[in-house]
């Protein structure tokens, strides 16, 4: 018994752990150097560790889209990324009229609703879209079809956008009310930054409350645990996979607002990297797990802000902060390796995959 | 039927809705504006035309099939009717371009040359009107397609088809013909501006006629039936091949070169994700990663610009080679037990890092950081040095033979079986003696050993590696290009590249749309073709495993799985 196991432990693992086990010290002994050094003081780690929150807020809220998908569906949703792109970069006009018109600097809040809205209102239409088009038709082939028919999706909604809105990279206007910041307990939070963390809290409350309570929520649990049962309860699956998507595709328009809060700009390829590192948190928290997907967000995001500084710098790695993208897929990479059922889930990457 | 008349045109009207909308947002991406600058026949219709055309023709044609042919009215009513509905939402696009001309503001494609082009230089009303009138006849005579017999509908598409093809691509056919002197001066009758003439096109239909009746009457067979030929006739026929191939490049002239060294380049890693992806199913999004590794060791053992080994370009091949397949299989090793879209995903994301790592300072000294290696060396043979594009498309060749060789017979191979035994089901796999981690990494170093090598002449061909080069896209490129051609089909790899890397380099216009098209490729395969234009066997019936189930065709039953894993034990 022991032996067998030893024999199985001497190849690949043996492998792995001594990777994992690096990695580990690599990251503990680039912590001690850094602090060692004291080239960053508290409000320096204070302003990174907000700035984490506000970041990884609109993390989570994308990721809760990947979640709910793959809760029901169990495949990953590759054109979430571009759902969330089409909402910003739509309501980006919306916002350019009301500012051109004087009313959003007449009643800024009343005005970022509206553009909020649309926002939501294009990226749950371009959902339903994907699904009716390119997932529903496919929802019984064998697993990577579609798969590649969500690359596609992906790409071929990336270029259609950049087609009707153009490559440039648009700024929105910016508002008076978002400048400034306060001290929370002595800890600098920008307004934005505030604006977002509660913002997508809100929504996750909302969603939380939706899921758990609604009837339509109910659905979709049922759904997420056992498709046939359900058709056979009288749900009609179509319908709930839909509204799945629409559910996803509206939070995603909101994190995309709340991602023009922080950032300012929108252009078609703005997907891309908050997509995937959305699945990243979305996996870490453990996929398909509603709460795992806040979790893992607000840890990602947190984690790749302080990481740069905190892990590279004392290991003499020259410019840390370009590294802050490669600090996300290797975060990744490792969760999926040495605990696919993330933080908060259960074990899927080998099983139901 | 009168009582089935009202679904049937409700029918109809959704799918011209549907269609129109196509063609609008076609519109307003810009494609049918860039796109009518390349005529199909000179001064008559453009290709841009031809899109929207083509939304009517698709759409009725779809319509006047589901309305069914019983009734000779009911496929005429049904394609009409789509058919106006597509010239409906088409002219009311232009009717608002029209009405406000602000909407370029947000629509930068909504230009007024699209707006001159969408209403025939008319009043958008009267534009509108004949949008529908025009669309409605269309519709009526695709839906009269149908009720003709099979054999002159085939004909009649196939002519269309050939003349917007050759149409496409007459400038270019134009320019290689012009190169041939006394054959190029007596056809020139059959070009028109950018596209062909009248004249022309009447012959290419006639043509393309004649052979359909010809191949119809049996008379003189184009192909002679596969898989019967004597050794010697396939040696025949491959030393014509090859013989063809090495004169393409002094024939075709200089850009066609390039073209070819590009298709070229794309072979080699089609061949290569073709192993991982299509004969053992591993989904591999960071395949870019391994092209990326070939060509920065390659500068990095030749560059005197990093100055540390300053090898030749054939001393380094060998350490670049082995650094890819030990590249492989490190990458490899983590991700032996995940599986489907969570290998994708680590993949892309390995893919990812390594472009971030070269971008980034953290190890300037060895990749030249964002700028990228300069120098590399290039290869040479004796004082033969291959500098340009026309010598590098032999260099291309012998890597495509080469591995193309070393995909066939490793297809065959017991290794191959077991990489397709793997790919059918892991598990069952496993259970029948395969050992899943070496066929595993066996296939990530394969597949990672084609990449370097294509990276290697990449970097040799541009003398140069640049972070930029090695972007996602091009592992979504290579995946785009062996579904096209069909999963684990090596001549699907050829005909992949031809058709994904070499028409877009052809028609320039294409190049702002190209990922756009690739997107849409990936999604209309996989619904209507997953196999692929060229598919292997196994894909073949691993696609339609349902089909085959439900129908319990003939043919399905001498292929069933069992047998062929039982051949892979043995």
């Amino acid at each position: 018994m022991l032996k067998t196991w030893f024999r199985r432990l001497s190849g690949t693992d043996l492998i792995m752990y001594a990777i994992g086990v690096t990695v580990t010290i690599a990251i503990i002994w680039g912590s001690l150097a850094t602090l060692a050094s004291g080239k960053y003081s508290l409000p320096q780690w204070q302003d990174l560790v907000v700035f984490g929150l506000a970041q990884g807020s609109i993390y989570a809220l994308i990721a809760l889209g990947y979640t709910l998908v793959y809760g029901i569906l169990r495949m990953i949703n590759f054109a979430h990324s571009e759902v969330f792109m089409s909402g910003p970069f739509t309501a980006y006009f919306v916002a350019r009229a009301l500012d051109q018109s004087g009313f959003l600097e007449r009643s800024p809040v009343v005005g970022m609703l509206i553009v909020t809205a649309a926002s939501m209102l294009t990226s749950l239409v371009i959902a339903i879209l994907v699904e009716r088009v390119a997932y529903r038709p496919l929802r019984n082939a064998p697993r990577l079809v579609p798969l590649i028919t969500a690359i596609g999706a992906s790409y071929a909604l990336q270029y259609v956008f950049r087609g009707l809105y153009g490559s440039g990279v648009e700024r929105y206007p910016e508002l008076a009310i978002f400048k400034g910041e306060w001290f929370l307990a002595g800890v600098r939070v920008l307004r934005t930054q505030a604006v977002v963390i509660v913002a997508a809290i809100a929504l996750m409350a909302v969603l939380y409350v939706f899921v758990m309570l609604s009837k339509t929520g109910k659905a979709m649990r049922a759904v997420s645990e056992d498709k046939d049962a359900a058709a056979l309860m009288g749900i009609d699956v179509d319908r709930i996979i839909a509204t799945t998507f629409a559910v996803g595709g509206a939070l995603a328009g909101a994190a995309g607002i709340l991602y023009v809060l922080i950032f300012g700009q929108v252009q078609f390829y703005m997907g891309f990297v908050p997509g995937i590192k959305a699945f990243t948190a979305a996996v870490l928290g453990g996929i398909g797990n509603v709460p795992g997907a806040m979790v893992g967000g607000l840890f990602l995001g947190v984690f790749e802000s302080v990481g740069p500084s905190l892990f590279l710098d004392g290991l003499g790695i020259p410019a840390p902060y370009q590294l802050k993208d490669v600090i996300a897929f290797a975060m990744l990479v490792l969760f999926l390796i040495f605990r696919p059922s993330g933080i908060l889930g259960e074990r899927l990457a080998t099983k139901k995959a | 039927m009168r009582s089935y008349s009202a679904p049937v045109w409700q029918m109809a009207l959704k799918l011209g809705l549907i269609g129109g909308a196509v063609a609008a947002l076609l519109a307003l991406i810009g494609m049918v504006e860039v796109f009518n600058q390349r005529a199909i026949i000179g001064g008559v219709i453009s290709m841009g035309q031809t899109f929207l055309g083509l939304a009517v023709l698709l759409s009725a044609y779809a319509a006047a099939r589901r309305a069914g042919t019983q009734t000779r009215s009911t496929a005429l009513l049904a394609g009409a009717v789509a058919g106006a509905a597509v010239g409906l939402v088409i002219g009311g696009l232009a009717l608002l371009m029209a009405a406000w001309p602000d909407l370029r503001t947000i629509l930068i494609n909504a230009s007024p040359t699209l707006l001159a082009l969408l209403t025939f230089g008319q009043a958008a009303p009267v534009a509108l009107a004949i949008w529908i009138v025009a669309g409605g006849l269309l519709g009526a005579a695709t839906g009269a397609l149908l009720l003709l017999t099979p054999a002159v509908r085939s004909a009649i598409l196939a002519a269309l088809g050939a003349v917007v093809l050759v149409g496409v691509l007459a400038d270019l056919l134009r320019l290689i013909t012009s190169a041939w002197g006394v054959i190029g001066q007596a056809l020139r009758w059959m070009f028109a501006g950018r596209g062909l003439s009248v004249a022309g096109a009447l012959v290419v239909a006639a043509v393309v006629v004649l052979i359909g009746v010809l191949r119809q009457r049996g008379l003189p067979k184009l192909q002679p039936a596969a898989g019967r030929r004597s050794p010697r006739q396939t040696l025949l026929s491959l030393a014509i091949s090859l013989a063809i191939l090495a004169l393409l490049p002094p024939v075709l002239g200089t850009y066609m070169s390039e073209v070819l060294d590009q298709v070229g380049l794309y072979v080699l890693m089609g061949l290569g994700l073709n192993i991982v992806v299509g004969f053992a199913g591993l989904l591999d999004l960071g395949y870019v990663g391994f092209y990326a590794i070939g060509a920065y060791m390659m500068g990095l053992l030749t560059s005197p610009e990093l100055g540390f080994f300053n090898l030749s370009w054939w001393a380094a091949l060998p350490i670049v080679l082995a650094v890819t397949i030990l590249s492989g299989v490190v990458l490899g090793i983590p991700v032996l037990k995940v599986r489907g879209d969570y290998l994708a995903i680590i993949t892309l994301g390995f893919g990812e890092m390594i472009r971030y790592l070269a971008l980034s300072n953290a190890l300037d000294p060895y990749t030249g950081g964002p700028q990228g290696v300069q120098l590399i060396a290039k290869p040479t043979i004796g004082s033969f040095v291959f500098d340009d594009v026309t010598k590098l498309y032999y260099l291309l060749l012998a890597g495509c033979l080469l591995t193309g060789f070393i995909a066939i017979r490793l297809r065959d191979s017991r290794l191959g079986r077991a990489w397709m035994a793997m790919r059918e089901d892991e598990d069952v796999a496993q259970a029948i003696g395969i050992n899943l981690v070496s066929t595993k990494l066996l296939a990530f170093a394969t597949g990672a050993a084609f990449a370097g090598l294509s990276g290697a002449i990449f970097a040799a061909k541009i003398g140069a590696a640049y972070p930029q080069s090695f972007h996602l896209l091009v592992s979504i490129n290579v995946l785009a290009l062996i579904i096209v051609g069909g999963m684990g089909s090596i001549p699907g790899v050829i005909v992949g590249a031809l058709a994904l890397v070499g028409l877009p380099e052809l028609l320039r216009e294409f190049a702002e749309f190209r990922l756009l098209v690739y997107g849409v490729v990936l999604v209309v395969m996989m619904l209507y073709r997953p196999e692929g234009l060229l598919p292997s066997e196994a894909a073949r019936r691993e696609m339609h495993e349902d089909e085959n189930v439900t129908e319990e065709s003939a043919l399905a039953q001498p292929a069933e799985p069992a047998i062929q894993l039982e051949r892979t034990a043995t």
